[in-house]
C-alpha cells in the first residue's frame, strides 16, 4: 500500500434525497399511503465528482462559500455520510468527530462531560484520569468543573471541548470551523497546538471561514463551489481564487440586479478595478507597492453631488483602510460626474500587510448617510511579502536615546 | 470481526453511554437511584393487591404473587428495552450527525440500561421469593439462558425498530399498539391454564415471549406452569419460538446494517 497519502478521494459524488412534501395532516398521510406510500423526493447533488489526495503530514484546507458542500465533504471524510458514488480511502487513524463538543450533555457536570467525551475518543476512565488535570488547566476551568455544563458560557464549553479534542491520538484530524473560536488569547493557544500537531507530522483537514487561519496553517487547499471542485493547490492561490469568485459573483450580481443591493440606485457601481502604478489591472502586488482603485459608475438620475467611499477589507471582514471623497475634501459635482464615468483612488502609500483583501465601494448622497449604491467585495487582491505583525505595516525610524 | 466489535474503544464507549443514561435518569429526584428499586416494588404492591387479593385470578397456581410479578418484570423489560431503543438513534441524532461511532453502539447501550433495570427488578423478585418461601427447581440454571433468549429477541426487534423509526415516525405508535396487544396475548396477568382451548394455548406459546416466560416460571417459581415441552409433546414445533427469535435477530441486524449508512442524512 502506498504510504504517502493520508486521504484519497476518488471521483466522489454525494446526492441527498430531500422529501418534497412534509405530511402533517392525517388526510395527506392517508392519501399518500393509498397512492402507494412512496414519498416524493427532490434530488440534490451536494458534491459532484470531487477527487483529491491529501499527503501524510499535510495541513489541508477545504474552502468554499456557505452551502458549497465543504461540510458535506468533511462528513464524507469522517465516515458520517457515505458517498453516493466514488471511493474515499483513509490511511491511518481518523478522529471520529468533526465538531467540538459533540456529545456534550448540558445536564452533566464539566468533569462528567470530560469522561464522556473522552470515551468518544476511545479513552477509558483510567486514561482520562491521567490526562484530566492537563485538560482542565489547558481549558482554564478549574473552578467550574463541578458545575453543570448548561451553566457554562459558550466560550467555556468550546475551551473544554478543544482541550479534550487535542488529546485524540489520531493520525488525521478533521476540524470544522474551529479556528474562529474563543477569545484572542485562547486562539493563540490553539494556534500553538496546531503548530505542535504540525511538527509531529500529523495530518489535519480544516474547513473554515477564517481565511487568515487557513492561510497560516494550510499547505494546500481545495476550492469547492456549488458542489464542484474548482481548483486544488497552494493555499494562497486557492484563497485568492475563492475571493475572486466571491467578488466576481458580487459584481455579476451588481450588473444584473442592483435592486437587491442597498441604495436607491441613482448612481450604480458598474465595475471596480485594482491596478498598479502603470495602470495595468492586477490582482496581486508586493508589500508597499502603490495601487489604484478605479470605480466605474453608471448614472441613472443626475444628482448635485456624490460622495464615493472605498474600503479595503481584510480576510476577516475588518475594514483596514476606508477613505472617502468627503473626508478628503474632494468634491464630485454634477458637472464632473457627467463628463466622465470613473472615480479613481490612487494609494501612493500602501501600508497593507501581506494577505488577501477585498474592496468594498459605496456611493453616497451629499450628507453621506443614504447610499445610492453599496457593493461589498467588489473585487479582491493579494499583498505578497514576508508576514509582519499587525494589520498594517509602517516602519518607524528605530533608534536609542 | 469479533475483535473489532469488542475493541477497547467500543467497550469504553458503551460503558460511558450506559453510565450517562443512568446518571440522567434519576437526576433531580431526591431519592435518586433508589427509585430503580422502589418503582418496581411499589408497582408490585399495587398488582398484588389488585390481582391476588381482589381478583384472585391465579387461584390454584402456587406462589401466584411471585408468578405474576415475574411475568410483569419480564414483560416490562421487553417493553422498556424496545421502546427505549426505538427512539435511541433519533434521540442521539447529535452524535450520529457529527461523529463517526458504530451506530449499533447506541442501540446496545440503551439495551444494556434496560438489562441493568431487569437485574435490579430480579433482586426484588428474589426478595419476594425468599419472603414467600418459593423454592426454585433444580433446573434453575436454565434461567440465564431464557433471559438471554428474551434479550436477543428484544435486541432483534430493537435494531429493526430503531432503524425504521429514523425513516418512519409512525413506527413508535404502531409499536405501542403491538406491545399493548402482546401484553394481553402473553399469559402475564392470567395463568395459561385459564385458556381452555388447547389450540389457542399452542398458538400463544409460539410467541417467544410467552414461551420464555412460561419456561422461566417453571424453573424458577412453580412446576404448575404450562410449558411448551408439555403441550407440544416434543413435536418439532416446540422450537418455533426459538426459530422466531433467530429470524427476528437476523432481520433486525441486517436491516439496521443496511440503513445505518444513511442515518446521518435521514435523521
Amino acid at each position: 500500500m502506498d504510504d504517502g497519502f493520508a486521504i484519497k478521494v476518488d471521483h466522489v459524488s454525494k446526492t441527498f434525497r430531500l422529501p418534497l412534501e412534509k405530511q402533517t395532516s392525517l388526510k395527506g398521510v392517508l392519501i399518500n399511503f393509498f397512492r402507494g406510500g412512496k414519498r416524493r423526493y427532490m434530488k440534490q447533488k451536494a458534491l459532484n465528482n470531487v477527487s483529491f489526495e491529501i499527503k501524510k503530514g499535510e495541513f489541508f484546507g477545504i474552502v468554499g462559500r456557505n452551502g458549497s458542500g465543504k461540510s458535506t465533504m468533511l462528513k464524507l471524510l469522517a465516515g458520517i455520510y457515505s458517498p453516493s458514488e466514488g471511493v474515499i480511502k483513509i490511511n491511518g487513524k481518523l478522529t471520529p468527530f468533526i465538531e467540538l463538543g459533540v456529545g456534550f450533555n448540558p445536564e452533566l457536570t464539566g468533569r462528567e462531560n470530560v469522561f464522556l467525551n473522552g470515551a468518544l475518543l476511545g479513552f477509558n476512565r483510567k486514561e482520562m484520569q491521567a490526562m484530566y488535570d492537563d485538560i482542565v488547566s489547558f481549558a482554564e476551568l478549574h473552578k467550574f468543573m463541578d458545575q453543570k455544563l448548561k451553566n457554562y458560557s459558550s466560550g467555556m464549553q468550546v475551551r473544554l471541548a478543544f482541550s479534550i479534542a487535542i488529546r485524540a491520538k489520531s493520525d488525521i484530524l478533521l476540524i470544522d470551523e474551529v479556528l474562529a473560536v474563543g477569545d484572542v488569547a485562547f486562539q493563540e493557544k490553539c494556534f500553538d497546538v496546531f503548530r505542535t500537531i504540525k511538527s509531529e507530522g500529523r495530518t489535519v483537514v480544516f474547513v473554515s471561514h477564517d481565511l487568515n487561519g487557513l492561510q497560516e496553517f494550510c499547505d494546500r487547499a481545495v476550492l469547492i463551489d456549488y458542489g464542484d471542485q474548482i481548483n486544488i493547490g497552494n493555499t494562497e492561490n486557492i484563497i485568492m481564487e475563492y475571493e475572486t469568485r466571491m467578488a466576481k459573483d458580487n459584481s455579476n450580481a451588481a450588473a444584473a440586479q442592483y435592486g437587491d443591493r442597498p441604495g436607491s440606485g441613482k448612481y450604480i457601481v458598474e465595475k471596480v478595478d485594482v491596478s498598479d502604478a502603470t495602470g495595468k489591472p492586477i490582482n496581486s502586488m508586493k508589500v508597499g507597492d502603490e495601487f489604484t482603485v478605479s470605480v466605474q459608475y453608471k448614472r441613472n438620475e443626475p444628482v448635485e453631488e456624490l460622495i464615493c467611499g472605498v474600503s479595503i477589507v481584510d480576510a476577516n471582514g475588518i475594514s483596514i483602510i476606508g477613505p472617502n471623497t468627503k473626508e478628503a475634501g474632494f468634491k464630485l459635482t454634477r458637472k464632473d460626474l457627467e463628463a466622465s464615468n470613473k472615480i479613481v483612488a490612487k494609494f501612493n502609500n500602501n501600508p497593507l500587510s501581506p494577505g488577501i483583501y477585498t474592496v468594498t465601494v459605496g456611493l453616497f448622497s451629499e450628507n453621506g448617510t443614504s447610499p445610492y449604491d453599496y457593493l461589498t467585495s467588489a473585487t479582491s487582491f493579494k499583498i505578497i511579502g514576508k508576514a509582519r505583525h499587525g494589520k498594517v505595516t509602517t516602519e518607524p525610524n528605530w533608534s536609542i536615546s | 470481526m469479533f475483535k473489532r466489535i469488542f475493541s477497547k474503544q467500543n467497550r469504553v464507549l458503551v460503558a460511558e453511554l450506559v453510565r450517562t443514561d443512568f446518571k440522567l435518569r434519576y437526576q433531580g429526584s431526591v431519592l435518586g437511584y433508589a427509585w430503580s428499586l422502589l418503582r418496581p416494588l411499589l408497582i408490585f404492591v399495587i398488582l398484588y393487591i389488585v390481582f391476588v387479593k381482589f381478583l384472585k385470578v391465579g387461584a390454584g397456581t402456587p406462589h401466584y404473587a411471585q408468578y405474576l410479578l415475574f411475568g410483569i418484570v419480564l414483560w416490562n423489560f421487553f417493553t422498556e428495552m424496545t421502546m427505549q431503543s426505538l427512539g435511541s438513534i433519533v434521540g442521539r441524532g447529535d452524535l450520529i450527525r457529527k461523529i463517526r461511532i458504530p451506530r449499533w453502539i447506541i442501540v446496545i447501550s440503551s439495551s444494556l440500561s434496560a438489562l441493568i433495570n431487569l437485574f435490579l427488578n430480579l433482586i426484588i423478585i428474589t426478595l419476594f421469593m425468599i419472603i414467600g418461601h418459593v423454592e426454585p427447581s433444580s433446573k434453575v440454571y436454565l434461567l440465564p439462558l431464557l433471559l438471554g433468549e428474551v434479550y436477543l429477541f428484544a435486541l432483534g426487534v430493537s435494531f429493526f425498530l430503531s432503524a425504521a423509526f429514523v425513516k418512519y415516525r409512525d413506527v413508535s405508535y404502531i409499536w405501542e399498539v403491538i406491545l399493548q396487544a402482546g401484553f394481553y396475548l402473553t399469559p402475564i396477568l392470567y395463568p395459561l391454564s385459564r385458556i381452555t382451548n388447547v389450540t389457542f394455548q399452542k398458538l400463544m406459546l409460539m410467541n417467544p415471549m410467552a414461551q420464555a416466560l412460561q419456561d422461566a416460571r417453571y424453573v424458577l417459581i412453580t412446576k404448575k406452569t404450562i410449558i411448551p415441552s408439555h403441550i407440544f409433546n416434543g413435536g418439532w414445533y416446540e422450537y418455533i419460538p426459538l426459530f422466531i427469535v433467530v429470524i427476528v435477530l437476523i432481520i433486525g441486524v441486517s436491516y439496521f446494517r443496511k440503513e445505518s449508512k444513511f442515518f446521518a442524512e435521514n435523521i
